[in-house]
């Protein structure tokens, strides 16, 4: 083990956590620090062009999350992490929007994870379950409130003038009748002396008054993004830094017994080989340290690992299927179904997915001094661990994409543990394409069993769903039960020993396909237009998980829009699906043609969706537009094959996600309700209903019903 | 290991690496250009995509000795005297990116094309764009910036 002292970076040396002495009025403060963080990869490279200054007793800084200085200059720390949900921008708007502050005035910086942040609002500094929003509406706006308060009364004490006759517009406070004025930045030394009020009971803006929450705003990471600058975990650069590769056993499970390590360690730049025997969370597996990330890859292109591959060494999904199948033999039909019932059966199957984000997992530490130092791009930076140290600092750095991948810190873990090896030298591990899938947590495949039952009138009598899924596959659905009579849903698991883990909308994504494909069914066998049944239904049932006025609401404006109801000839159709998925109410209308030899092209998808007022309409159309187009490209080719207790698809030549040629138009429409109901988050809701939509608007157009995904493998000629 | 100077970005960069490491690691861990991003490793996915003497290429799948006297473009390269080009200005106002990971590689795809054809029809967007991945499937909006940067009404 080799391990030099190397120089400490000029942004470690900067980055403080920074007393803020100028606060001794009192309140009830989140917390005593301001954690301006070393902003993101920017502040470790020698590129550095933005690092926060400290606060000095001039600058008005009333919480750990706002800093004015008397130039004018706002600034305001994100705290969660962004994964391109847009929380870096969202979050920032809600607390300048109370500061009455001009949004142009303002400079976002990601915070750290501290527990200033971490305690500020539920569910703390995570990404994760569309909750960042609903989580922290208040908490964010009540944070930027308590400046407006206190600029508002140094405004009055300035221009001695009563409070009650002042105002503030996009940072000055006016003072109408006498004509004088003060900016927020000519106040902020004066306001840093006052008390900070109690910020459970600051008052807050009236919706009608607001100027930023609301509008379209264009995310904070721009420029940075289309200017190729240090941004994501990936980029990180310290100075003396090693990369570092880990290689894991191909079946899952499994762990290596001996290696050619000696080998290894002469190759050029290789700094160390060594085995991992994993246990706390950590995976076994070989680790090697290069001087650059291309020689580790290389040297572990040179491996021989002997393995000891596990129980899982004889998994496969043709074994999976057999043992579903099995389960579901001897199912009856709903009970008590009439004579002259009309039956209808369905066996729904959908795949393994990997998360497959863009940016492959990644993780920087250094251990020092006993301390120790994570740069990681997480959606749970809270879970971030470096075993072994007195003290860990946590910097959240930008994420190519989350999905749900992130939530777990598996690869931070092995960073740590690689890393602990080297003290005093920043070790940054990358996984490779490759390693990327073979150690992703897969979206469970999994069967539904349908039967069910409609009278010759056109009702549906009865729904029974025999979900069975791979292993930590879970099914909560929340329709039709409520809504048609005699549901019975039971649940059976197959055990797989494959990885699973959150995939966008989790639990809901396919499960709401296969739901909403079978009702399509029923309702075509019961004669009826599905987008009337959902309505009708709609109108008389009601169950406990939403509201059946706002479902309703989203379907009359997705199948308005989306022009439902147009007669096409064959090889062209409509389909139309809705969900309630982590509280965001979405319906989509799909617009498709299939040739005659069965290619398809999706037209268009049109969304309607309630998830109350939406906060920035930019962000909030791109994860719509987003989600509807991750929904059908999870549906059209993407598929994850066990074989030998692995997957047998490792990069994107055998995993196939959706390409531009194939990327519908899409069309997002907003109910705006009213701030007694949201406003909710958006990461998740509009993917689960795109997959119905598509696959009903297929049978719609060839007569051809889809019931395994991915449908890029089924035959859908028609003549 | 053998020295091999680079033309990136209009400079003459020296580097010390072995003959066969693929451009991208030569420009992120040698010349921290981190914009060209790893995203497969096997010319699938184009987050790795820069101008070679103007065409775009999957900087992954070049040796650095293959290299020569071409002329290396990569994003960082785009904008002049900090003016974003019409292309980047248009994915900023346009709020193209979600997690942003891809766009560098997209932009270089997109102004490659737009040297080319400076009015694309959706059908040459699709021909050309077809090689770059978004995992967050932000096509609607990479279609309209191109559009809009071109100047074509929609």
């Amino acid at each position: 083990m080799s391990a030099s002292p190397v120089p400490t970076s000029r942004a470690l040396d900067r980055r403080s956590f920074i007393k803020v002495s100028a606060l001794a009025g009192g309140g009830l403060l989140l917390g005593e620090y301001l954690n301006f963080s070393a902003d993101t990869a920017a502040a470790q490279t020698a590129t550095a062009d933005a690092i926060v200054s400290a606060v000095v007793p001039a600058d008005f800084s009333p919480n750990s999350f706002i800093r004015i200085t008397p130039s004018g200059a706002v600034s305001i720390i994100a705290k969660n992490p962004e994964i391109g949900q847009g929380m870096k921008t969202t979050l920032p708007m809600l607390i300048a929007e109370e500061m009455d502050v001009p949004w142009s005035s303002v400079t976002v910086y990601q915070g750290d994870v501290n527990p200033v942040y971490t305690s500020a609002a539920p569910g703390g500094q995570s990404a994760g379950g569309s909750n960042g929003m609903p989580n922290n509406y208040l908490p964010m706006r009540r944070l930027g409130a308590v400046a407006r308060v206190m600029m508002l009364q140094a405004g009055a004490q300035s221009l001695k003038v009563p409070v009650e006759e002042c105002t503030i517009e996009k940072g000055v406070v006016y003072h109408k009748a006498s004509g004088k004025k003060a900016t927020y930045g000519e106040l902020a030394t004066l306001a840093a002396t006052l008390p900070v009020p109690d910020v459970a009971n600051v008052p807050l803006k009236d919706p009608k008054d607001f100027k930023i929450i609301g509008t379209r705003v264009t995310g904070v990471d721009n420029e940075k993004i289309v200017t190729g600058q240090p941004l994501f975990g990936i980029d990180v650069k310290l100075p003396g830094m090693l990369y570092a590769n880990y290689t894991k056993c191909p079946v899952f499970g499994g762990r290596p017994v001996s290696a050619n390590l000696d080998e290894i360690r002469k190759l050029p730049g290789v700094k160390d080989a060594f085995i991992l025997e994993g246990g706390n969370g950590l995976k076994p597996g070989v680790a090697i340290v290069a001087d650059s990330t291309w020689r580790s890859i290389n040297a572990a292109s040179k491996l021989q690992v002997v393995w000891d591959e596990g129980a899982n060494a004889n998994q496969n999904s043709a074994s999976f299927a057999e043992q579903a199948a099995a389960m579901a033999k001897d199912d009856a039909p709903p009970p008590g179904l009439p004579e002259g019932t009309k039956m209808c059966e369905g066996v729904y199957h959908f795949p393994y997915l990997a998360h497959a984000t863009l940016e492959p997992q990644n993780c920087t530490v250094m251990y020092k001094d006993g301390n120790a130092e994570i740069w990681v791009p997480t959606q749970s930076p809270g879970n971030a661990r470096a075993p072994g140290a007195a003290q860990t600092t946590v910097h959240i750095m930008r994420s190519g994409g989350g999905f749900g991948r992130r939530l777990q810190n598996d690869y931070t873990s092995e960073a740590a543990a690689i890393a602990e090896k080297f003290p005093g030298v920043p070790v940054k591990l990358t996984w490779t394409r490759e390693q990327d899938f073979g150690s992703d947590v897969f979206r469970p495949a999994a069967w539904h069993f349908f039967k069910g039952g409609v009278s010759p009138e056109g009702k549906l009598l009865g729904w029974n769903d025999h979900f069975v899924g791979g292993q930590g596959a879970q099914f909560q659905p929340n329709f039709p039960n409520g809504f048609i009579p005699n549901v019975n849903v039971k649940n059976g698991t197959v055990q797989t020993g494959v990885p699973s883990g959150a995939w966008r909308a989790p639990n809901d994504n396919a499960n709401f396909w296969a739901v909403h494909s079978f009702f399509d069914e029923m309702a075509h066998a019961a004669g009826r237009d599905t987008y009337e049944l959902h309505m009708e239904l709609l109108a008389t049932g009601q169950n406990q998980a939403f509201s059946s006025a706002r479902m309703s609401g989203v379907l009359k404006l997705a199948a308005e829009k989306g022009g439902w109801g147009k007669k096409l000839p064959k090889g062209q159709g409509q389909g139309i699906a809705f969900s309630f998925s982590h509280r965001g109410y979405v319906a989509i209308v799909a617009d498709v043609t299939v040739s005659k030899d069965g290619k398809v092209k999706v037209n268009k998808m049109t969304a309607g969706v309630d998830v109350g007022p939406v906060v920035n309409l930019s962000a909030a159309e791109n994860q719509v537009q987003g989600g509807m187009l991750d929904g059908l490209s999870s549906a059209w080719n993407a598929k994850i094959t066990i074989d030998k207790g692995r997957p047998q698809q490792t990069n994107f030549d055998e995993y196939n996600l959706l390409r531009m040629p194939d990327a519908a138009a899409t069309e997002v429409h907003f109910i705006q309700g009213d701030y007694t109901i949201g406003p909710t988050g958006l990461g998740e809701p509009a993917l689960p209903p795109s997959l119905a939509a598509v696959c009903n608007a297929i049978y719609a157009a060839t007569g051809k019903r889809i019931r395994t995904l991915p449908f890029g493998e089924q035959d859908l000629k028609w003549s | 290991m053998s020295a091999f100077t680079l033309n990136v970005n209009g400079k003459d960069r020296t580097v010390d690496v072995e003959a066969e490491t693929p451009l991208l690691w030569v420009l992120r861990d040698s010349l921290e250009l981190v914009g060209t991003k790893y995203g497969c490793g096997i010319g699938q996915c184009g987050a790795c995509t820069v101008h070679v003497d103007g065409q775009s290429r999957r900087s992954c799948g070049i040796q650095v000795n293959e290299v020569g006297k071409a002329k290396i473009t990569t994003i960082e390269g785009l904008a002049k005297d900090g003016k974003l080009t019409a292309l980047q200005q248009a994915w900023c106002d346009l709020d193209v990116a979600q997690c942003g990971y891809c766009q560098a590689g997209q932009i270089m795809c997109a102004t490659a094309l737009l040297a080319d054809k400076p009015k694309p029809t959706d059908a040459d967007i699709d021909t050309a764009m077809e090689r770059n991945l978004c995992r967050c499937a932000t096509y609607t909006r990479i279609r309209q910036a191109i559009h809009t940067a071109a100047g074509n009404a929609k």
